[in-house]
């Protein structure tokens, strides 16, 4: 998309309008300064799905766009979560960081602050392989992707 | 040369080539008001309303195919204007809207007639900008005519803070913009023209739908080529009216909840739908579950958005109506291919029989005045010759199916959003594009309420509108729903405490009349044409139980309409 203020909005603005859902959404410059690239996760029958690809073509804003979903790809979100750690704890929540290569960011008297990397559900099987009530907060950044191979999406 | 913003916003509009910008004053526009005074030669409109402002553009546009042109104020300004845009927006009328703002550095902080222009039209243009910069503002105003005029058109809104009207900068108006993230196909793949042209030649009950799109690209010639080259049916919808001659035999009316019987009868019984420039509207489709159950779809549209929509199409094309027309007479005059004669008579003699049926007869011994009868005089009256423009509501129906428009750009109504209050300002800006040419707006005693200040506007500019107001002392269309659906509790659809319309036309200094009898109704009509540079308000006071027929219940098939 077009690095431009409002261009978010539109996108957004679009999928509300449209009653679309967007489960998750990321956007960051890219190494050309006048272009974002935005990954949207959503979800729909493959008409919807057609539809919503083509109205986000027609937004001015958007340069090109690509459904990652038509090949293989590869989708990446980040996460970090910060859990209570005391006592006999500390070591058992290291093991299960080592077991789904996260790792201790920070770490305090009372608390660890893990970072984990990977496709959604193994951050949702990290989540479940905590117990509840160690979970003091979980932040997610939203799932990124690319193509495998030579597929790209450059203008 | 370096010029002030607002000198730079006027040149470049001068350059562009707009004849017309209506508009009202406001304080964050005071220094483009200036720079207007200081020139003559754009003609600023002003009118009472800033929706005026924007049906009259947006009028002239769809009359003359230039983009209509709007200046409006912040906040107010701007929020008046918005119901205007939504319906350009709906019938993809090419507009440019330019709203004040308040100075760069208070936007955000609630200043005095703020409002967050860009925010509160995005879901209604076809793109918007701000203009921060003073350097960028001649490009940004080309780019904004070439959003608005190109692929499918439609408004675009340009906001520019009051401090960058003042601050100045080299004048440079591009002669040409390119956007990589904006570029629409006009040409048809050609292969799915050929394939599209294979399903037509081998059609047996076919059926050419056509809409807005005819119009918008010019294509009314073409469209008249190929249907008397295949000597296919053709129905418009309520936008396309006037792409396809009405008086020709091969049209069979209009389609959809008010179409006639023949128009929606061969809808539902055809075997190959060719769709152009339209976009399967509910209006149009009735229940999806039961549209054209037989027919194999072809679809013509330059917004690929709008194919496979509504309806899954079986051979879409994305391009403009006029290209791709062109190229299916080419493909077919190139072979010798033609559709089997005797199934298209077979076709044809079919559709003749649901003609007979005749269904806008009315009753023509009434001692009230019926409002089709109106209208049927007012085609006499005016050799459907003239521009004729409506509110919103039955008298729009009635319009639609009783002129019978031969000629694209003469029929302008607010279709997509349903404006009340859009045809006398649209009628306003109708005249200005075509002096000198009888322009006629069909209203209600409901619609015209909605935008009657604009009947000063007439008075400053001369402007000799001829109002047929088809008064039934209700809203009409609300109160057909009414009883046909809510057993008759007429809720709220009765107009009380009307105005008196002749005297409320005077008091603007134009001309009342009110017609009461059926008899009336011709030689009235006739008098006004004859006063060819006054308005005319006339109030005809029509029967109130009056209803639109054929309707097509919600929830019903095209088969499935109710009669008279």
């Amino acid at each position: 998309m077009e690095n431009e203020a409002g261009a978010l909005s539109r996108v957004a603005g679009l999928f509300s309008a449209r009653g679309y859902n967007i489960e998750s959404l990321t956007v960051a410059p890219t190494e050309d300064p006048t272009l974002s690239r935005m990954t949207l996760v959503t979800c729909g029958t493959d008409e919807i799905i057609e539809q919503i690809t083509k109205q986000l073509n027609k937004l001015v804003d958007v340069v090109k766009l690509m459904d990652m979903t038509e090949g293989p790809h590869i989708e990446r979100e980040m996460m970090l979560v910060k859990v209570r750690a005391e006592g006999e704890r500390r070591e058992e929540l290291k093991r299960v960081t080592d077991i789904f290569r996260g790792r201790i960011i920070d770490v305090s008297a009372k608390s660890y602050t893990i970072e984990l990397t990977g496709a959604g559900d193994k951050l949702d099987a990290f989540l479940q392989a905590l117990e509840q009530a160690v979970i003091i907060e979980v932040v997610r950044s939203g799932v990124s992707g690319i193509a495998r191979g030579e597929r790209s999406l450059k203008i | 040369m370096e010029l002030t913003g607002a000198e730079i916003l006027v040149h470049s509009l001068q350059d562009e080539g707009v004849e017309y910008i209506f508009g009202y004053p406001g304080g964050a526009v005071l220094h483009i008001y200036d720079a207007l005074y200081r020139q003559d030669k754009l003609q600023h409109i002003l009118t009472r309303h800033e929706q005026g402002a924007t049906h009259a553009a947006d009028g002239y546009a769809r009359s003359t195919g230039k983009p209509g042109v709007v200046l409006v104020t912040s906040g107010p300004g701007a929020t008046n204007a918005v119901t205007g845009i939504a319906t350009a927006y709906m019938d993809s009328i090419p507009m440019v809207i330019f709203t004040g703002q308040v100075p760069t550095q208070l936007i955000g902080n609630d200043a005095f007639q703020e409002a967050d222009n860009i925010g509160i039209t995005r879901p209604c243009v076809k793109h918007n900008f701000l203009v921060k910069d003073v350097s960028k503002l001649a490009e940004t105003i080309k780019k904004a005519f070439y959003v608005a005029t190109t692929g499918r058109p439609g408004p675009v809104v340009v906001d520019i803070p009051k401090d960058v009207t003042a601050q100045k900068a080299e004048y440079h108006y591009p002669d040409t913009v390119s956007m990589r993230s904006y570029n629409p196909v006009h040409i048809g793949h050609a292969g799915q023209i050929k394939r599209a042209v294979k399903l037509m030649l081998g059609a047996r009950r076919p059926m050419l739908y056509t809409g807005g799109g005819v119009i918008l690209s010019n294509a009314a010639e073409p469209l008249t080529e190929l249907a008397r080259l295949l000597d296919f049916p053709v129905t418009n919808t309520l936008m396309g009216l006037g792409g396809y001659p009405a008086t020709d035999r091969q049209f069979v009316g209009m389609l959809g909840m008010h179409g006639t019987y023949e128009a929606n009868m061969g809808m539902h019984h055809c075997d190959v739908l060719i769709a152009i420039g339209a976009r399967f509207d509910d209006r149009v489709t009735g229940n999806i579950e039961k549209f054209c159950p037989h027919a194999k779809i072809v679809h013509v549209d330059i917004d690929p958005s709008s194919i496979s929509k509504n309806v899954k199409v079986d051979v879409p094309i994305v391009g403009s109506v006029d290209n791709v027309l062109r190229a299916m007479i080419e493909a077919i005059k190139g072979g010798n291919k033609r559709p089997d004669a005797e199934s298209i008579t077979a076709w044809w003699e079919q559709i003749e029989e649901w003609r007979a049926k005749d269904c806008l007869k009315f009753d023509r011994d009434s001692e009230l005045v019926k409002p089709q009868h109106v209208l049927e005089t007012l085609y006499k009256v005016t050799g459907g010759d003239a521009y004729v423009t409506s509110d919103v509501g039955q008298h729009q129906m009635w319009a639609a199916q009783f002129y019978k428009f031969d000629k694209p750009r003469r029929w302008i109504n607010s279709g997509g959003l349903g404006t009340m209050g859009f045809g006398m300002p649209a009628a306003m800006g109708v005249q200005l594009g075509h002096p000198g040419e009888t322009v006629v707006c069909v209203t209600g005693e409901g619609s015209i309420q909605m935008c009657i200040q604009e009947l000063s506007t007439c008075k400053q500019y001369a402007l000799p509108l001829k109002i047929v107001n088809l008064n039934n002392r209700y809203l009409g269309m609300v109160r057909q729903w009414q009883e046909f659906f809510y057993q008759g509790r007429y809720a709220m659809s009765y107009m009380e405490s009307l105005p008196d319309f002749v005297k409320l036309a005077e008091s603007y200094g134009h001309v009342g009349m009110q017609i009461d009898k059926p008899g009336d109704v011709e030689a009235a009509l006739i008098e006004a044409m004859k006063l060819k540079d006054r308005l005319v308000f006339m109030d005809f006071i029509t029967d109130q139980t009056e209803n639109v027929y054929p309707m097509i219940p919600a929830g019903g098939g095209q088969n499935e309409m109710i009669l008279i």
